[in-house]
């Protein structure tokens, strides 16, 4: 009997400096062969210097319900910006 | 078709969402919105049943045309009359398989089962791009499809880009990327041969010949045969009809045609000077509902092949997860282990 490979989300880190970014999934028996998985579908190209991999089912994600306002916390306090402040024109380097 | 209960990869249902006390209209007004908007829909969103089973189909259907599009190729890997050659179809293949991958990986993010679809195809319950269903006698067949199919699959593929669904959009980005190289590796390769012999040059016409019209089907039925068109475009879906598109292929083919020294075999072919188009024949319809239907030239060949590969590689899928398994078991021992050490210590 075939029990599937369970699904892993890819990041990869394009450069140094950069950080992990989201690619895509892929299918794998375990963490190192999803590894390799990873470094031959998503870095054919050099596209990579280092790769995440992680079972999708250990990824708690927030949804895009707007009965919860998840996000309105941040919504509302404009003084979290730069812009909110009234500075003279001439002072100098702020 | 299982929804999965994973992270990124989650899908939010319809039931889930009027569980929350949401009622349809409303979701649906936020996803008119949304695609009114020229923003892409997410995996956890909500969407219509209908958008979420088109795009299931359609990522399904060019998934597969990826993976199937491998064979007609993969048979030259061996009998390439170069090393380079060799090394660059090998690639090429190789970039195919990739591209039905991050297809796969594009269509679980809606809800489908990787398993299933893999069943879908080798037991002809879904299709794939009927070019594939044509054979490859000569080596001059690999320059022709890295021209001509590869090409065409560029103008298809270019919009879809731009698709309202994130994960396909994103995964279209990354083929198109990598599309370039397989035309362009084609074209040279044809031209390498336009610069030999007769025989071979007898043989890119051959080639030209044969393809020509089974790549011009490649954008599907003609607009007014082509029922769920409008229903796409207006998702975003798709952003172009077929004959846009392949009128695209024929003006961008033309000029390539020229150049390379071949007879695209079309004696309607002419520059329409009013229209700022070429002017072209009709191809067999006919024909592209036989092979569609299971009647090409090679269309059991390649599923038959496809499912052996499964079959075949079924023991080795097996292996792995008993391998992984067992070390998972000896990992979880091991730390046991020390935990009994160390409180001993
Ligand atoms: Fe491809
Ligand atoms: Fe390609």
């Amino acid at each position: 009997m075939t029990q599937e490979w369970p699904l892993y989300e890819v990041f990869v880190r394009g450069k140094r400096g950069l950080n992990h970014v989201h690619v895509g999934s892929l299918h794998a028996a375990d963490d190192a062969m999803a590894l390799t998985h990873a470094r031959d579908l998503y870095t054919r190209r050099n596209e990579g210097v280092s790769i995440w991999v992680v079972r999708s089912e250990h990824i708690a994600a927030s949804t895009r319900d707007e009965k919860d306002p998840f996000f309105a916390p941040s919504a509302d306090k404009v003084y979290r910006h730069p812009t909110f402040y009234d500075i003279p024109d001439d002072v100098p380097h702020i | 078709m299982v929804g999965r209960e994973v992270g990124v990869s989650m899908t939010s249902t319809g039931t889930e969402a009027s569980a929350a006390g949401w009622d349809e209209a409303r979701l649906s007004e936020q996803f008119d919105a949304t695609i009114a908007k020229d923003q892409r829909i997410e995996p956890r969103d909500w969407m219509p049943d209908g958008y979420r089973r088109t795009l299931i189909r359609q990522i399904a259907q060019h998934a597969h045309s990826e993976i199937i599009g491998m064979q007609p190729e993969g048979d030259w890997i061996t009998r390439a009359p170069s090393l380079r050659r060799k090394a660059i179809l090998f690639a090429k293949v190789q970039d195919e398989a990739g591209h039905g991958l991050y297809l796969y990986s594009a269509a679980e993010t809606l809800g489908a089962d990787r398993a299933e679809l893999t069943d879908a195809l080798i037991e002809g319950r879904q299709k794939y791009s009927s070019i594939f269903n044509y054979p490859t006698p000569t080596f001059a067949d690999v320059g022709v499809i890295g021209w001509f199919v590869d090409g065409a699959a560029i103008c298809n593929q270019v919009p879809l880009c731009r698709c309202s669904y994130g994960p396909y959009a994103r995964a279209m980005v990354r083929v198109c990327k990598e599309e370039s190289f397989h035309q362009r590796q084609g074209y040279e390769l044809l031209l390498t041969m336009m610069r030999g012999t007769d025989g071979q040059r007898a043989m890119v016409q051959d080639a030209v010949d044969r393809w020509w019209w089974p790549s011009l089907m490649m954008f599907g039925p003609p607009d007014d045969d082509s029922p769920n068109s409008a229903r796409s475009m207006a998702w975003k879906i798709k952003r172009h009809s077929n004959d846009e598109l392949r009128q695209r292929f024929v003006d961008m083919t033309v000029p390539q045609a020229e150049k390379l020294g071949v007879t695209l075999p079309d004696p309607e072919l002419s520059w329409n000077e009013e229209r700022g188009h070429h002017d072209f024949g009709t191809p067999d319809w006919s024909e592209l509902q036989r092979v569609i239907s299971g009647d090409g030239p090679r269309n059991v060949e390649r599923v038959s092949r496809r499912r052996a590969a499964h079959e075949e590689g079924a023991w080795v899928r097996e292996a792995a997860t008993a391998h992984a398994a067992k070390q998972a078991a000896r990992t979880q021992e091991t730390a046991r282990t020390q935990k009994t050490e160390g409180a001993a210590a």
